[in-house]
């Protein structure tokens, strides 16, 4: 698998989160609603940092949730099985704003086993989407409300998001050869 | 990924496969706990209860299993199907694929029909128990069940107490134990041990008071009355002396040491009254009751794999 771009670094990616922060803020009217939901394992430090940076914004302590989509996927049978993950939502989520957060939103299957899977535990008054990636190609109806970076890519291709709580350092890159990890989880 | 698609005998899984099935159980524990204790896993597979010889808590412990993972069950018990009316194994076989079904929980006393259904059919098969052989998902949910206790296995001492020659529970729990590294000890009276020892790697004990104060996991056994065609032990006095677990003895217990017992319990023979009634710190040592929410996880973890694998 070559490196074929180097996309974003570190201070990149923490402007993104601010932006993005902001802009929850101002669509919710501040975050009272608010709760954020990570799917397993990238949106997971992503949702902490969001949470972070809110309660910098308005100094209110968000209930933080980390979501595992394994078992409402549709494709299970077909894939090498990923380790499962945790799932830790220890707040009601009925009547809430939910922030759901992801790294990279590809073909919207994740998205749509994520909605699933939070369904089963209330009906939130709404879920809000965010990604740090949108690298296109949805085979389903699924759009995200805020978005990091927009970057047309290849199938082809695939986006490796590294983020220093889960690999060390934080970055995103595109790849070649469809064999990358941004590709397998989708 | 498992590297079976069978679990007849405990010895057929890995340590690899162990694991594996031990940390799906604490995320299908975590399910289990949720209002709505279900997930979509297996929409679709359908899976079929073959059980020869009755069962109530295993029976429904692998329902209940196959129900939170959205998989569709049948129970099919042999004396109310057409093996009462004279029904070979070979045509209730071929009955059986012609159903298609994605996978086999069978009972049967023996262990040999599972290899023989499995060949036929083609299909991946559990075993919830062969006759005095084995009882593997008994084990995964018993050692589940330490996991959660200790965190670890490495070292612990584990004594194993009571009817051993008759018991599956027993023969798949020294097997499992063994291979994950603990120090296994069967306390029983030579009546009620098999010969062959030497082939697990166990020691042996007379008396429940040689290992009551250094034990960690204090297995008891449930009297199978059921299966002694004779009379293993001369009188329930006799066996209280030596075998039982009573609430003197379960005082003596160092601290953080777990009880046992794959139940039903025979209060009065194995386990005391006082024992089963037993409040606060001592209640806290007793596990039976967790052992049979954690067959649901554990037996959940291990339908979840086989069914996913390859």
């Amino acid at each position: 698998m070559i490196q074929k771009a180097f996309i974003l670094n570190d201070a990149d990616i923490e402007r993104i989160l601010k932006r993005i922060s902001h802009e929850i803020l101002e669509r919710n009217r501040g975050s009272k609603n608010l709760c954020f939901i990570g799917i397993q394992k990238r949106g997971v430090p992503l949702a902490q940092r969001i949470a972070k940076n809110i309660r910098a914004l308005e100094g209110i302590e968000a209930d933080i949730g980390k979501l595992d989509i394994t078992f409402y996927r549709d494709d299970y049978a077909k894939r090498v099985k990923p380790k499962v993950g945790v799932t830790d939502i220890s707040f009601g989520i009925d009547e809430r704003d939910i922030i759901l957060v992801d790294d990279v939103l590809f073909t919207g299957r994740t998205i749509r086993a994520a909605l699933d899977a939070l369904i089963d535990f209330g009906r939130p008054k709404s879920i809000q989407l965010v990604v740090l990636i949108d690298r296109g190609h949805r085979e389903l109806p699924i759009r995200a409300d805020y978005v990091g970076k927009n970057i047309p890519t290849a199938l082809s291709e695939s986006i490796e998001v590294c983020l220093s709580e889960t690999d060390g350092q934080d970055s995103v890159s595109i790849l070649e050869s469809g064999k990358g990890r941004g590709q397998q989880l989708l | 990924m498992l590297s079976v698609k069978n679990v007849i005998d405990i010895a057929d899984l890995s340590v690899d496969d162990i694991n594996l099935i031990l940390e799906n159980a604490d995320t299908f524990n975590e399910v289990l706990e949720r209002d709505l204790k279900k997930v979509p896993a297996l929409r679709g597979k359908t899976i079929l209860n073959l059980f020869f010889e009755s069962s109530t808590r295993t029976r429904i412990s692998f329902e209940l299993a196959a129900k939170r993972l959205n998989a569709d069950l049948i129970n099919f018990t042999a004396s109310s199907s057409s093996m009462k009316k004279g029904e070979s194994i070979i045509d209730t076989i071929k009955t059986i694929q012609s159903m298609i079904v994605d996978l086999l929980i069978v009972r049967h006393s023996d262990s040999g029909v599972m290899d023989f259904i499995s060949r036929n059919t083609g299909l991946p098969i559990i075993n919830a128990g062969d006759g005095k052989h084995q009882h593997p998902t008994q084990a995964l949910l018993d050692l589940y069940t330490i996991k959660k206790a200790f965190g670890d296995f490495k070292g612990l001492k584990v004594s194993i107490v009571g009817d051993i020659i008759n018991s599956r529970v027993a023969r798949s729990d020294m097997l499992l134990f063994k291979k994950m590294g603990m120090d296994v000890t069967l306390v029983s009276s030579s009546m009620l041990l098999p010969e062959n020892l030497d082939y697990f790697g166990v020691n042996v004990r007379n008396n429940i008071d040689d290992i009551i104060e250094t034990a960690d996991v204090i297995y008891m056994l449930r009297m199978q009355l059921e299966r002694q065609e004779r009379k293993y032990y001369p009188s329930i006095n006799e066996y209280n002396r030596f075998l039982s677990l009573d609430f003197k003895r379960l005082q003596s217990m160092k601290e953080g040491a777990i009880v046992m017992h794959p139940g039903p319990v025979n209060r009065g023979t194995e386990i005391s009254e006082a024992v089963m009634n037993s409040e606060d710190t001592m209640k806290q040592k007793i596990k039976i009751n967790e052992q049979v929410r954690n067959g649901v996880a554990a037996r959940m973890a291990l339908i979840y794999l086989i069914l996913t694998t390859g």
